[in-house]
């Protein structure tokens, strides 16, 4: 049998795991900030023609399934596994997203970085030869979140400057193997659980930013490449705050970046025009920037080789009223176009 | 593959504590500092023109005639209705974003953490979403200030005056 593993935290795809279509599914303000043209299909508000967020949001996930199927011209019944995430308790968007789908499902939670778990867990099963089409698809509902993880939406709380703004979104990516196309995932590292005791609960960034040092060291490690092997390393969610921990927490680690390293959540919106304080967050983040930003630019030939760290915040407001610390992991996919 | 190599992370690994010692440092320094200034300004502002508007509405009932006290009460009655209805109307979550405490702390923002719930949890039913979540926010003012209400008026009490 192929040995996939790599060093001591990392999968080879081998010869990769194919990315056959991707559809992304975003609110009004994420269309409204500067990667709006990228994403395929915008809500006309929050809500969704639903009487709550969990609904829409559930809704958003289902049409990015569906949508992700037609591009790949695949009917529900051609894949084997679906794999979701998302950020409520008990997995509820990812349920009732696909409870009407004829698909064997797998849910999966590392808070934001559900993306990049999902591509794992279906990764390993692609090539492990226990499917041959998997969608992974995941969601992330500002409002929805709000109400779990802090206050009620309407209530009047001014947010400090390192706050970050849960992306509405969802995002899905078809998987095939063998891949039938140039553009593959080829290598991907599982993060550990880090926690740095960060307590605030708006300082996701700063929480998430050693999670995303850790694996990118150890991707870099067991691989044995450079950082610049990447054309672009694109973290999930730590905001322009965030992003600067990491760029120094790298540097103590004596790995200089001298490549394009960006975060989803800085990118998507606006920051001086949009009242999103450090950027955004939430599994919306890397999913909808990666699927809608960056997959739609690789065949432009904008980047080659692209490192994906999807950040997640394992946050339990309990846990941190009980005073506490908030832990964090990372997942890293390497996706790349294969030379011919 | 297990056993020997299996390396334990975290708190044994002198890279990694050395790196968890001067982290609170290396994010403190990065955080994005709150525009104190700003914030006090603006809360100043917003604070002072809703207590301006309370007063008003005082001087309004006083002029009609009211006593001091009848017009103190009814003057908290109209703020709270206006502070009711702009959080319906989704005013209030924006002025709270903007102002802060200066919108926060008046007898509005009490209306605003009383409605807030209500509105979010009418989706879970009356009883068991509006109703038990009503003072999920305000639960914690009204306790704290009845338990300072019965301490000061018994230490009033007692010193006889």
């Amino acid at each position: 049998m192929t040995q996939r593993k790599a060093g001591k935290r990392s999968i080879s795809f081998g010869p990769g795991v194919g990315i056959t279509a991707s559809s992304t599914v975003v609110g009004p303000m994420e269309a409204a900030g500067p990667l709006g043209r990228y994403f395929d299909t915008v809500l006309p508000d929050t809500k969704y023609g639903e009487k709550c967020w969990e609904g829409t949001e559930s809704k958003m996930l289902k049409e990015a399934c569906e949508s992700v199927m037609q591009n790949a011209k695949a009917q529900p019944e051609d894949v084997d596994i679906i794999v979701t995430s998302d950020l409520l308790n008990q997995l509820t968007s990812s349920s009732y997203a696909v409870r009407e789908m004829p698909i064997n499902h797998l849910g999966v939670y590392s808070a934001c970085a559900g993306f990049a778990e999902g591509v794992i867990v279906a990764g390993m099963a692609l090539v492990g030869g226990f499917a041959s089409k998997a969608v992974v698809a995941v969601s992330s509902h500002h409002d929805a979140a709000e109400r779990q993880y802090r206050f009620p939406t309407e209530l009047g709380v001014q947010r400090p400057p390192w706050a970050q703004w849960t992306v509405t979104g969802a995002g899905a990516a078809f998987l095939e193997f063998p891949a039938p196309d140039p553009l593959v995932v080829s290598r991907a590292t599982l993060g550990r659980v880090v926690d740095y005791g960060v307590k605030d609960a708006y300082d996701m960034g700063a929480a998430m930013a050693p999670a995303a040092a850790d694996t990118i060291e150890a991707h870099l490690q067991d691989f044995g490449l450079p950082i610049n092997h990447y054309d672009l390393i694109l973290t999930g969610d730590l905001g322009s705050y965030g992003l600067e921990v990491l760029r120094e927490l790298l540097a103590r680690r004596g790995i200089v970046v001298d490549t394009q390293l960006e975060d989803c959540g800085a990118l998507i919106y606006d920051r001086n025009k949009q009242d999103v304080h450090s950027g955004g967050s939430g599994l919306g983040s890397s999913a909808t920037v990666f699927n809608g930003y960056v997959l739609k630019q690789i065949p432009q030939g904008r980047w080659r080789k692209v490192l994906l760290v999807a950040t997640g915040a394992l946050h339990s407001p309990v846990r941190v009223k009980q005073s506490e610390s908030i832990p964090s992991v990372a997942h890293a996919i390497g996706v790349e176009v294969k030379e011919s | 593959m297990m056993g020997s190599n299996v390396k334990r992370p975290s708190s044994s690994d002198p890279v990694r504590v050395e790196h968890q010692m001067d982290f609170d440092a290396v994010a403190a320094q990065m955080r994005p500092k709150p525009l104190l200034a700003r914030n006090l300004a603006v809360a100043y502002l917003v604070g002072g023109v809703i207590c301006m508007g309370g007063q008003a509405i005082n001087n309004l009932l006083l002029s009609l005639g009211l006593d001091k006290a009848a017009a103190g009460g009814r003057t908290a009655v109209v703020l709270i209705f206006i502070g009711a209805l702009l959080t319906g109307l989704g005013v209030y979550d924006q002025l709270g974003r903007f102002g802060g405490a200066g919108s926060a702390i008046p007898i509005t923002g009490f209306a605003n953490t009383v409605v807030a719930p209500a509105m979010e949890f009418t989706r879970e039913g009356y009883v068991l979403g509006m109703a038990a979540q009503l003072f999920s926010v305000a639960g914690p003012v009204l306790v704290y200030g009845l338990a300072s209400a019965v301490v000061s008026a018994a230490v009033r009490y007692a010193a006889g005056f």
